[in-house]
């Protein structure tokens, strides 16, 4: 099947590629992108004026939910989620029941996400078996079976002994070690950014140094030990400092910012509503002005969700007891819209380098770019669209979202994975074409 | 009365002091001085609240407020129905929201609630139609007990505005303190509060706290000293060495006392712990008041419930 997107924007900073052009698609691969190209028997569509074409986007930490807690997701749910919000590859964290310390448990979760047909995923196996810190888990086995990358996510790799073996092992397959920074002493059981807020609240405090002793911590191993380590989750000014200083020095060190840490602030806590209960917690506001300086001047690699759906029931009960975490694969486009690109932050390019260039790159899967021959991922975003969060409407299975009732400036039109149309979004104008 | 002209609460609920403007504070210790008249009198009863029905949801064992809520509730003729933690469904699992689904289908006009949770209280203003009334969320407020020190404050003193009060405590886990810092700051009170810095939560200063370690620079030329109880508990989380070097370094004895002013008074919200916040000396000394903010605990308490139900100061 051929299909030709006639006359969109397209931006692609593989290819520093920023205007009008033609992209050809064929048999699940981008053929060829130019001006004016023949149809040769291609179904032909005009790309509706003011969306923008750019390589799909890449969301490298969702939580699946599958197997174990299918009632706060599924895989299909959780795709269905994804390609909503742009999204056509994600890559899902292990700690599912049980968690993805084995070949048996990525190999199932890569036959739902066949059976679903949307997104791509690309499963993340655990660090160590159980993600309990103590012995690595079976990581060539779980490379062999389709995971991308490594992490303990939901908790720190325990300690600096098995962090420096996991990033030793793990190079050898050319797999980045993600770490969830955090020391568990400093948390202890905190619930909330250790603050003027927290302290107002009565909530117990996370400080930000929590984060940033581990962050410090992976980024000397990573020097020690010449692997790749990826911070996730980002929060704190001090955890970008120690990773720019990486950087600086040669260091394999990438990481990730979350929507919510650059949009929100622990301002947020006021009225105790669960669903700003999060970890790492919503931080101060020089944090977010970091954070978003990070994002623009490139020491922040990534965007990614830490999409992490929980069910209304366990979310309706006292701050202390909610989990942690908030969906966020529908939200992603909107926030880094309204919060980054329309207030000057990044412009659109820079803001597909964050979704789609780097994760595809740091967890070295196809996508990201669209050159001749690449998977024809493809999203289409519509920059000025308004979109009003409605969490009841969310596809995700849950609706944990802080930011149900926001109205935000720039959505996504349409989401293409290896060719086929999966999503339009019927609010703009003159996308339902592409479906027909 | 004393002719201020309330027209009751603003809010529907008291979740905290943080939602309180000076003028309702007024108002509320104004109609406990009216209440107060009401335990002097042979039959301390009146009919305000009867037919009303207040439900006194307990997650946290008490026996001080508890108790005293109970005693103003009865004083104002409501019907009362107390719910402690031990006996109710939450041991079987049952979440807060569904218990109070359950207590709303019995059509409760008012909850006291304590809960060792900070904003538990918020989630049940969400979800009720009754009128809540925190009785302590976790570390967060305790409002009527700050409302009745500073109704003691006030007897003693005739303002707050312009005294100098000193807190010494645990200050981080305290929500006595967060409410009495919240309040008296708004009266226009100087608080200087003092404890180990592991005990103190950050922001201090922006809550209009002025913040020192050395208790001697908090007490002296203070009007007003309220201690704080150190949970024993908190000694397996390392904030301070030992109960004996907290009382070397923290605690109130008839020495430090005497930096306040000759005729201050001192204060403790109970439960006290002797020879570790405070020494006996000063604890049963002549200017304790310890036991008049028990008695005037009940007298707030009834003005609160009665400006919650709609009544104005003029009525009380």
């Amino acid at each position: 099947m051929r299909l030709l997107l006639k006359n969109g924007r397209v931006v692609d900073p593989v290819n520093r590629l920023d205007g009008e052009r033609d992209v050809l698609v064929a048999d699940g691969v981008v053929a060829l992108v130019g001006h004016d190209l023949p149809a040769d028997g291609a179904r032909v569509v005009e790309v509706p004026r003011g969306t923008v074409v750019v390589p799909g986007l890449v969301d490298m930490h969702v939580h699946l939910r599958e197997p174990g807690q299918e009632h706060k997701e599924t895989i299909a749910t959780g795709t269905a989620a994804a390609v909503a919000g742009g999204f056509t590859a994600v890559a899902c964290m292990p700690n599912t029941v049980p968690v993805n310390d084995q070949a048996s448990v990525t190999e199932f979760i890569l036959q739902r996400a066949a059976e679903a047909g949307l997104a791509r995923v690309y499963p993340i196996g655990a660090v160590s078996r159980g993600s309990k810190g103590e012995h690595l888990a079976e990581i060539g086995e779980l490379k062999l079976a389709g995971c991308v990358a490594v992490s303990d996510d939901g908790h720190p790799v325990a300690t600096a002994l098995l962090m420096r073996r996991a990033l030793e092992y793990a190079g050898m397959f050319d797999m980045p070690v993600i770490d969830h920074c955090e020391d568990p002493s400093l948390k202890g059981d905190g619930v909330a950014h250790e603050g003027f807020n927290a302290a107002r609240l009565g909530l117990r405090g996370i400080p930000g140094q929590a984060e940033e002793i581990m962050v410090e911590r992976d980024v000397t191993l990573a020097g020690m030990t010449g692997a790749a380590v990826h911070v996730a989750h980002l929060s704190s000014r001090g955890s970008l400092r120690a990773v720019r200083d990486g950087k600086a020095r040669g260091i394999r060190v990438t990481c990730e910012v979350t929507p919510h840490h650059f949009t929100l602030t622990d301002d947020a806590l006021e009225g105790y509503d669960t669903n700003v209960k999060m970890n790492p917690p919503l931080r101060e506001a020089l944090d977010v002005e970091a954070l978003v300086e990070g994002l623009a001047d490139g020491s922040v690699d990534v965007i990614a969700t830490d999409h992490a759906p929980h069910h209304h029931d366990e979310k309706h009960v006292e701050f202390d007891h909610a989990p942690f975490g908030i969906v966020g694969l529908e939200t992603a486009v909107s926030l880094t819209f309204d919060r980054l690109v329309h207030r000057g932050t990044v412009g659109i390019a820079r803001m597909v380098e964050l979704l789609s260039t780097n994760p595809a790159r740091i967890l070295r899967i196809p996508g990201g770019h669209l050159s001749p021959g690449a998977v024809a991922d493809i999203t289409i975003l519509a920059p000025d669209l308004t979109v009003r969060v409605d969490a009841a409407r969310l596809r995700s299975r849950s609706k944990n979202t802080p930011f149900g009732g926001w109205t935000l400036r720039g959505g996504v039109a349409a989401t293409i994975v290896g060719g086929r149309m999966l999503y339009t979004n019927p609010d703009v104008p003159g996308i339902e074409a592409l479906r027909a | 009365m004393t002719g201020q002209t309330g027209t009751g609460l603003r809010g529907r609920h008291l979740l905290g002091i943080a939602d309180l403007a000076a003028e309702e504070i007024t108002l509320v210790l104004d109609t406990a001085e009216a209440m107060k008249e009401v335990a002097a009198r042979p039959i301390k009863k009146v009919p305000t609240l009867r037919g009303k029905t207040i439900v006194n949801l307990f997650y946290e064992p008490s026996t001080r407020t508890r108790t005293s809520f109970e005693i103003a509730e009865k004083r104002l003729s409501a019907d009362t129905l107390n719910i402690a933690v031990s006996t109710s469904s939450v041991v079987k699992g049952e979440t807060l929201a569904d218990t109070v689904m359950n207590l709303e289908a019995m059509a409760p006009d008012m909850i006291v609630m304590r809960h060792a949770s900070s904003g538990a209280c918020h989630l049940l203003a969400r979800i009720c139609r009754a009128r809540v009334i925190n009785a302590g969320d976790g570390m967060h407020e305790h409002p009527t007990q700050a409302l009745l020190d500073a109704f003691t404050i006030r007897e003693h003193k005739g303002r707050l505005a312009g005294l100098k009060v000193a807190i010494v405590g645990d200050l981080l886990h305290s929500r006595v303190f967060r409410s009495n810092l919240l309040l008296l700051h708004k009266m226009g009170a100087e608080v200087w509060v003092s404890a180990p810095p592991t005990l103190q939560p950050p922001g201090l200063d922006r809550l209009g706290a002025r913040v020192t370690s050395s208790v001697d620079e908090a007490v002296r030329d203070a009007d007003v000293v309220m201690l704080l109880r150190i949970q024993l508990e908190r000694m397996q989380g390392n904030f301070f060495p030992s109960l004996r070097e907290y009382f070397t370094v923290f605690g109130m004895t008839p020495e430090r006392f005497s930096l306040a002013k000759p005729d201050a008074i001192l204060m403790h919200p109970g439960p006290m712990n002797r020879g570790v916040e405070i020494s006996s000396d000063v604890a049963d000394g002549s200017r304790s008041v310890i036991l008049e903010q028990v008695a005037n605990g009940v007298a707030v308490r009834m003005a609160v419930l009665y400006l919650l139900a709609g009544g104005s100061a003029d009525e009380a």
